[in-house]
């Protein structure tokens, strides 16, 4: 033992001393880069959004600048601003919750039971993250404007399940495999039933899963823009739909836009920075953790 | 006896799914059937009436049936195929950037030291990913604008002068482009960067022990790690450059023109600006197969078992 732990360590001073300081200073540099990178163009919007019109229209961009509250006010004040954000958080909060009401006990049963089309069924589920909102939104257009649902909450909140539920399902199938079966043999003993064992202890177990899968389908529900531009007209605007409605005319108000893009993708910034060692995985559907 | 104490089983994971599986057969799969029936009618959206309603949910126009000659007609149909071949284009352009990027990232974020600033930009790449799409769209607006954005002053410091980018037909696919490599490029650096932390360390120490150039290490040691996620970057990015909307919806409008009209900006021309609900539900069931292809690769490949 003590003579493995040698070599092991020997091997890291060996490879510590193959990165001379020159390289680890190369090594910093990128690492600055990737930073550099990722951050400046948001950077540069929540900066705009704190700019007046004048210093936007700056041909020479200004890095420094006094910086005003004046784009959010106005951003605020606006009637279809707050509507919007109120209908995204309405529409987010509640599909998400019926997702899970759905998705939760499906997950299970993937987990736990061997049933006929099990495979058919998971690539159901699959297909959905790959199919292009632009399918559903055709036919879910016409049935909708025929049940007079066009403009509403309603609609989106049951579009969206169209990738809520199979997301809740991939996540949770996952969380729920990890729980030990022997817990389930001891509940079987106690004289659960098998609702009575999701209820009593795969849920419970499983909410770490249950949050993160949650918190996905908020972002996307949040982030999604096809399915509001196309289904809503007025009232039941999304906060994307109305960020993107600012941009047509002339004479941009260029501040008031980039302090509503700042408001809208707040939200999902800190809940993605909570989710973020999961983000890899909601996005492959658990292929990759 | 074995055989019903199976049967039982199923009735009782058939009984977890049904809520699931009923409501993404309502939401989900009812609309699609919708579309292959307007995708045999010519279906012209102001030009159609109501006849009736099956059970009050399910509409019946008055709409010519024609079969399969929106099909036919896709087939020979110029501005399809060209929407389709540029989402070819974007795919074999951006792919290839952002799997190398994203492999030079990740290579990065494994190599030992510096630790802090590996923190600190490990969280720093959730930020394109997180960013709503459609807010990506404006940051693209801002820093491409032809008068005062920031994309323009530094590229006529460098050149001397400005360019419309996305006035311009090869300039605006450029931007759009850049777009998508900043936002994606993230994603194949995570993906990358947790197959790398799947490498057994003493393998990788003691191929590092055999040579000094990293990328013979790569190469021997931590590729046959990193196959599975391109793959799964491949398909996935593939897929998502079919749904791709938003980002082109706000920057171009698939303009000028229709050089940056991809196949879901077109297809949505098609359906809502041009209302021609057939023809456009004929194109998104083509899209629809591709996609249902898409995935068939994917499970083949990223899940041998579930």
């Amino acid at each position: 033992m003590k003579s493995e732990h040698k070599i092991s360590e020997e091997e890291v001073t060996i490879v510590e001393g193959r990165h001379r300081p020159k390289l680890q200073i190369w090594h910093l540099l990128a690492l600055l880069l990737i930073i550099l990178f990722c951050l400046f163009p948001f950077y540069w919007m929540v900066a705009s959004s704190f700019k007046t019109q004048q210093d936007i229209l700056s041909p020479v961009p200004k890095l420094f600048f006094l910086p005003t509250l004046e784009n959010y006010q106005r951003a605020v004040t606006k009637f279809d601003v707050i509507a919007s954000l109120g209908n995204s958080l309405i529409v987010a909060i509640t599909t998400t919750a019926i997702a899970l009401v759905l998705g939760t006990p499906a997950a299970y049963a993937i987990a736990r039971f061997e049933f006929k089309g099990k495979k058919d069924l998971w690539f159901w589920f699959i297909t959905n993250r790959m199919l292009s909102p632009i399918v559903l939104a055709l036919p879910f257009f016409i049935l909708a404007r025929n049940l007079k649902l066009l403009d509403t909450q309603l609609v989106l909140i049951l579009i969206y399940l169209t990738f809520n539920v199979p997301i809740v399902i991939w996540i949770c199938a996952d969380q729920f495999r990890n729980i030990p079966k022997e817990l389930d043999e001891a509940a079987t003993l106690e004289g659960y039933g098998s609702f009575g064992i999701f209820w009593r202890i795969g849920l419970p177990l499983a909410a770490p899963g249950i949050a993160v899968s949650a918190i996905f389908s908020f972002i996307f529900s949040w982030n999604e823009l096809l399915y509001a531009l196309v289904l809503t007209r007025r009232y039941a605007q999304t906060a994307p739909v109305v960020a993107t409605s600012f941009m047509s005319g002339y004479e941009l108000p260029w501040g008031q836009i980039m302090a509503t893009g700042t408001i809208v993708v707040l939200p999902v910034i800190i809940f993605s920075l909570i989710v973020s060692r999961q983000l890899v995985r909601g996005l492959t559907m658990g292929a990759i953790k | 006896m074995i055989t019903s104490a199976k049967k039982t089983y199923s009735t009782r994971a058939w009984l977890f799914l049904a809520p699931a599986v009923v409501a993404l057969l309502a939401v989900g799969i009812a609309p699609l059937i919708f579309a292959v029936w307007t995708s045999f009618q010519q279906f012209l959206l102001p030009k159609v009436h109501l006849k009736g309603a099956i059970l009050n949910v399910w509409p019946i126009f008055d709409a010519p049936v024609v079969w399969l000659s929106n099909y036919r007609a896709l087939l020979f149909d110029q501005s399809f195929r060209e929407a389709l071949g540029r989402s070819l284009l974007f795919l074999v352009i951006n792919l290839p950037i952002q799997v190398v990027l994203g492999t030079l990232i990740a290579l990065l974020l494994h190599r030992p030291g510096n630790d802090w600033v590996k923190n600190i930009a490990r969280v720093s790449l959730v930020i394109p990913l997180a960013t709503t799409f459609a807010v990506v769209g404006l940051m693209g607006r801002l820093l491409f604008n032809n008068d005062f954005g920031f994309i323009n002053f530094v590229w006529s410091h460098i050149f001397g002068h400005g360019i419309e980018w996305l006035a311009n037909s090869q300039f605006a696919f450029v931007s759009i482009s850049i777009m998508d490599c900043w936002q994606w490029t993230p994603f194949c650096a995570l993906v990358l960067y947790s197959s790398l932390t799947m490498v057994p360390v003493e393998i990788e120490e003691a191929a590092q022990l055999e040579t000094d150039k990293w990328w013979h290490v790569l190469r021997k040691v931590q590729l046959p790690f990193l196959l599975p996620g391109v793959t799964a970057i491949l398909i996935l990015r593939t897929a998502d450059i079919l749904k791709m909307f938003d980002v082109v919806y706000i920057m171009t409008r698939g303009g000028p023109g229709s050089a940056t009209e991809l196949i879901s900006i077109y297809i949505q021309r098609i359906g809502f600006r041009s209302f021609d609900q057939g023809m456009a539900s004929a194109e998104a069931i083509v899209l629809l197969i591709l996609t249902i292809i898409l995935s068939r690769i994917y499970i083949r490949f990223i899940y041998r078992e579930i």
